[in-house]
């Protein structure tokens, strides 16, 4: 994405405007961000504490990146069982779109509302930095307005997003075209710089079978700022509202 | 159970093994006016250690300038409060956590962040950035490698946990720190400027709560350990070192904050060094009061733990509140909501003294006052530190060729790129960080403000500091000022971190005094009055110091974003210009070091009203956007900075000298002070006829464009090389590859 576009604010307040609702866990930290994103893009967001049994009323469910638990466990795996995560996973079962980001990617795989597992980054260290992530599969609404075979800066950081599939499984994410994104080479970046965390296939974002649940390790929501250093994901945030108000 | 501790009596011996001495102990005998049983004794201790009590520096601390029209609270509470604008206040303070990350330096480097960023939140502030200063031993050493790692992994764990970004900081090595690193924590947080929280708690019969982790049996004693220094037997002293829990401390954080909201506290202390018996002396002191303390009503963590024991652990993530009677449910809500331990352990009194009971026992029963302000005050002695002589740049022998030089300089220990550090330091989340790491300030967006900066920094010069303690005092600051100016902020306020050896050798004192003096100079020439701080003695291990390090923090703030600057070229075609002249001055200069292997001489003396002159005009030119880029000139001199300045951006450039007034190696590795490059469109004129109106001096330098940095007619060096050389040596040294 060459050319970020500026987000509109046009449709702030619109009550036809998209609704998040983002799930609030003990540890969570990038709660903030996502709501600032989907704000800069017209749409509303409210957050929902993990201990209440139902998720809010809206369009578009959201688990954050943070530490639930502070992840002394397998990440993700105490989130998973908070009391709300049983009415994300029967709203996600019955086709409400949820996005998960980093710790919510992780919380997503141990709901098993997504397959496969998130292993320590191969490096066996946190690391946060720009990556570039190209989109293989446009899935509506949760990839946006974003294109196939587009290119976009956003930054990742995590301990433990070295996705892992076994062959079974990478073929069928393959063959069914869930994989949605992959880490790639930037600009002048040498190939071995691509992928931050050692991930099978260089994945770095999938969905479920129906194609409503995408969890991801990277952080869309911090390239939508102006003062954020990358733009790239405007696309994906706007035309998930435009699709969902 | 164990044995009650207060039945073992109380002999000097055993107050010497305390840490005090025999006339602090003498003068115990005469405040009580009894023997003390082993708790109180305990409680002294802590109390009058050099970490808690500023013994040896006290008398010193008091001549730094605190005071400016923008200073909301100065020295004295968890940290200092600065006003920056729209009904915000800036909280911030530096604080080392160097003996226990020596000992173990992920849970040591660990804890330190917890208690720098619980220093900001008791205030009522929200964390916004940290950074950190490590200083570590010379890269040979065996154990460096293995500290380096822990450290950073250590810092890492509790900042990303906590989702606070970490944006900044400095890390060398040198040899002074083999036995004993410093890691120096610094938290910067955002809180509305009327609703600042304190410790002073003066309501008679308040209760007294005990909020966050249980107390276990860790970190007995650490605030005494901190105040020896090591030998062979260091390792022995693990058990000392806490175990930090980020996540209870995010609780914490967001419990404290969702309380603080409310009108419920009259007085908020965090738990560190000495834990409860200092946290609850200090409140009790502050607010003229007594307080009485039920130890059985204490959350603990392990079964039988003592009255010495609960009165010194110190388990981390623990708050002492006082509250409004009548805000105790709601408080209690709060905290259960967030799955945290809230006890009320006592009741403020208007005793005067703190009253500690269990098992239905007094335990402890001492005067309040005495602990905290009759602690003992030396006026050590000290020896000035002997004048170095100034070396002539023509007698440092030039090198081979500047491009080998300049490879050599970027590819030092020193030098070379922080990157294998940062990144794995979360550094964007909250998602308003605007300058990342490896520029001159690191610069956050203020939450709620959009379009309104904060530039944060931390810097200091430790070989300039051995060279010429006050010298090297004034430089720390004149860097702080020089870091902000470079990206645009008006400079507001500084917290220190005086790391140095053995207050009780005089010529180790002479440097504290001499650092001090060149501070307190610096920071009034500089309008950076110091709102917060803390002193780290006894930094040395078998009688060798480490390099005088007091290390300064500082805050600075951009008004407007969209007139700020970054270190990288901006474009081709730019007239680059270096503000601030020289004599290329290599005495105490990494080159010096680097390339000619001496660490000898003077190191660059500092003109404050210079240094002011030309940040004034640096900061305005930004301002009023006139140049596309900033950077200062420190470490390695300008074609170092030039170098970095070509990598941030991947923009090359082409430079020569402007005259021959100076050896070549002299102009482009002189650490001269006072110095940027800056980066304009066109020739430079406009910028040069502003700057001789001011009175500052610039040189035209260079035009940038292209992959290669060329210095005088020399054969380029792709920037390529040059960043295969930056970024080279840092993994290459965790990953045990030869250099």
């Amino acid at each position: 994405m060459d050319a970020p576009v500026q987000p509109e604010h046009d449709n702030v307040g619109v009550e036809s405007a998209m609704k998040a609702a983002i799930v609030v866990f003990p540890g969570t930290n990038r709660e903030v961000d996502m709501k600032d994103a989907f704000e800069r893009v017209g749409a509303s967001a409210v957050m929902a504490w993990h201990g209440d049994a139902e998720v809010p009323d809206c369009d578009l469910i959201v688990l954050p990146g943070g530490f639930a638990y502070g992840d002394y466990l397998r990440c993700g795996a105490m989130a998973a069982h908070s009391p709300i995560m049983k009415d994300v996973v029967k709203k996600a079962n019955a086709g409400q779109p949820v996005l998960g980001v980093c710790n919510g990617f992780q919380t997503l795989i141990e709901a098993r509302l997504l397959p496969g597992a998130l292993l320590k980054n191969a490096s066996l260290a946190f690391v946060c930095r720009d990556v570039h992530l190209r989109l293989e599969h446009a899935v509506k609404p949760l990839t946006g307005n974003l294109a196939e075979g587009d290119v976009i800066r956003v930054p990742v950081a995590h301990g433990d997003g070295n996705y892992f599939a076994d062959a079974e499984m990478l073929k069928r994410l393959e063959g069914d075209g869930r994989i949605v994104f992959r880490y790639v080479a930037g600009p002048g970046e040498p190939d071995t710089r691509a992928n931050p965390n050692g991930s099978t296939a260089d994945i770095a974002g999938i969905v479920n079978d129906k194609g409503n649940v995408l969890g991801m390790m990277p952080h869309p929501e911090d390239a939508t700022g102006p003062r954020q250093q990358s733009l790239d994901a405007v696309p994906l945030f706007a035309g998930i509202v435009e699709a969902l108000s | 159970m164990s044995a009650d501790p207060n039945s073992v009596r109380v002999t000097p011996n055993i107050a010497a093994e305390h840490g005090l001495t025999s006339d602090e102990y003498a003068k115990i005998l005469e405040i009580i006016g009894r023997e003390p049983n082993l708790t109180e004794l305990g409680i002294f201790s802590a109390m009058w250690n050099e970490h808690c009590s500023y013994k040896s520096s006290r008398v010193w601390l008091k001549t730094l300038p605190t005071k400016a029209p923008w200073v909301i609270c100065g020295p004295g509470e968890n940290a200092g409060v600065v006003d920056i604008g729209d009904g915000l206040a800036a909280v911030f303070k530096m604080e080392s956590h160097n003996h226990p990350s020596f000992i173990e330096p992920h849970q040591g480097a660990a804890t330190g962040v917890g208690g720098i960023m619980r220093d900001v939140f008791t205030m009522g502030a929200r964390p916004v950035a940290n950074l950190n200063v490590l200083r570590f031993g010379a890269p040979e050493h065996p154990k460096t490698r293995y500290l380096v790692g822990g450290v950073v992994s250590g810092i890492g764990s509790y900042g990303n946990c906590m989702g606070v970004p970490t944006v900044g900081g400095q890390t060398s090595f040198h040899a002074s720190y083999n036995g004993n690193n410093l890691v120096n924590a610094m938290c910067v947080g955002i809180a509305p400027a009327d609703r600042i929280f304190y410790a002073a708690a003066g309501a008679i019969g308040a209760p007294v709560v005990y909020v966050g982790s249980k107390t276990g049996r860790d970190g007995i004693h650490g605030a005494s350990m901190a105040s020896a220094e090591f030998n062979e037997d260091t390792e022995e002293k693990r058990p000392t070192v806490q175990v930090g829990d980020p996540f209870t401390e995010k609780l914490l954080l967001e419990a404290c904050l969702e309380l603080m909201a409310t009108d419920s506290i009259i007085g908020i202390q965090d738990m560190g060094a000495a834990g409860l018996t200092c946290s609850s002396v200090e409140m009790a002191d502050k607010g003229n009061a007594g307080m009485d303390l039920d130890l059985d009503a204490v959350p603990q963590r392990e079964a039988g733990m003592t009255a010495y024991e609960l009165m010194l652990s110190e388990s981390q993530e623990r708050m002492l509140m006082v509250l409004k009677p009548e805000a105790e449910d709601r408080a209690r809500a709060i905290f259960e909501k967030w799955e945290l331990d809230f006890a009320v352990v006592g009741r403020i009194t208007d005793s005067g003294r703190l009253i500690v009971k269990k098992d239905g026992k007094v335990q402890a029963d001492l005067p309040v006052r005495p602990l905290s302000e009759e602690a003992p005050l030396y006026n050590r002695p000290w020896n000035e530190t002997p004048q170095r002589p100034v070396i002539a740049a023509g007698d440092v022998p030039a090198p081979n060729s500047i491009n080998q030089a300049l490879l050599a300089l970027i590819g030092s220990a020193d030098l070379s790129s922080r990157r294998w550090i940062f990144e794995q330091y979360d550094h964007l989340v909250m998602g308003r960080t605007v300058q990342r790491p490896g520029g001159d300030a690191a610069v956050i967006e203020v939450p709620d403000r959009p379009g309104k900066g904060l530039a944060v920094t931390t810097d200091c010069t430790p070989r300039y500091c051995q060279a010429d303690p006050f010298e090297g005092g004034k430089q720390a600051v004149a860097e702080t000022f020089r870091n902000l100016c470079a990206v645009g902020a008006r400079p507001l306020a500084t917290t220190d971190c005086l790391n140095f050896g053995n207050p009780e050798r005089a010529d180790v004192m002479g440097t504290f005094v001499g650092a001090i003096k060149g501070l307190g100079e610096a920071c009034s020439a500089l309008d950076m009055p110091i709102v917060s701080g803390n002193v780290s003695l006894y930094n040395e291990t078998n009688g060798k110091a480490v390099q005088p390090s007091p290390q300064i923090g500082a805050i600075g703030l951009i008004d407007d974003l969209d007139r700020t600057a970054g270190i990288g070229f901006a474009g081709t075609q730019h007239t680059i210009l270096m503000i601030g002249d020289g004599i290329g001055h290599l005495g105490a200069s990494l080159y010096l070091r680097e390339i000619a292997g001496r660490e000898e001489g003077a190191p660059p003396p500092v003109d404050l009203a210079a240094e002011r002159r030309h940040g004034d005009f640096v900061r305005g030119q930004i301002e009023a956007g006139n140049v596309t880029c900033c950077h200062d000139i420190s470490d390695g001199g300008a074609l170092v900075a030039l170098a970095e300045m070509a990598l941030a951006s991947g923009i090359g450039a082409s430079v020569a000298m402007p005259h021959e007034n100076q050896p070549a190696h002299a102009f482009w590795f002189g650490e001269d002070q006072g110095r940027y490059l800056v980066a304009v469109e066109g020739d430079g004129a406009a910028l040069q006829d502003a700057a001789n109106r001011a009175g500052v001096p610039t040189l035209v330098i260079g035009m940038t464009g292209g992959d290669a940095l060329t210095v005088d007619g020399a054969s380029p060096i792709s920037l390529g090389t040059l960043r295969e050389t930056f970024e080279g040596w840092l993994p290459r040294f965790m990953a045990g590859e030869p250099a």
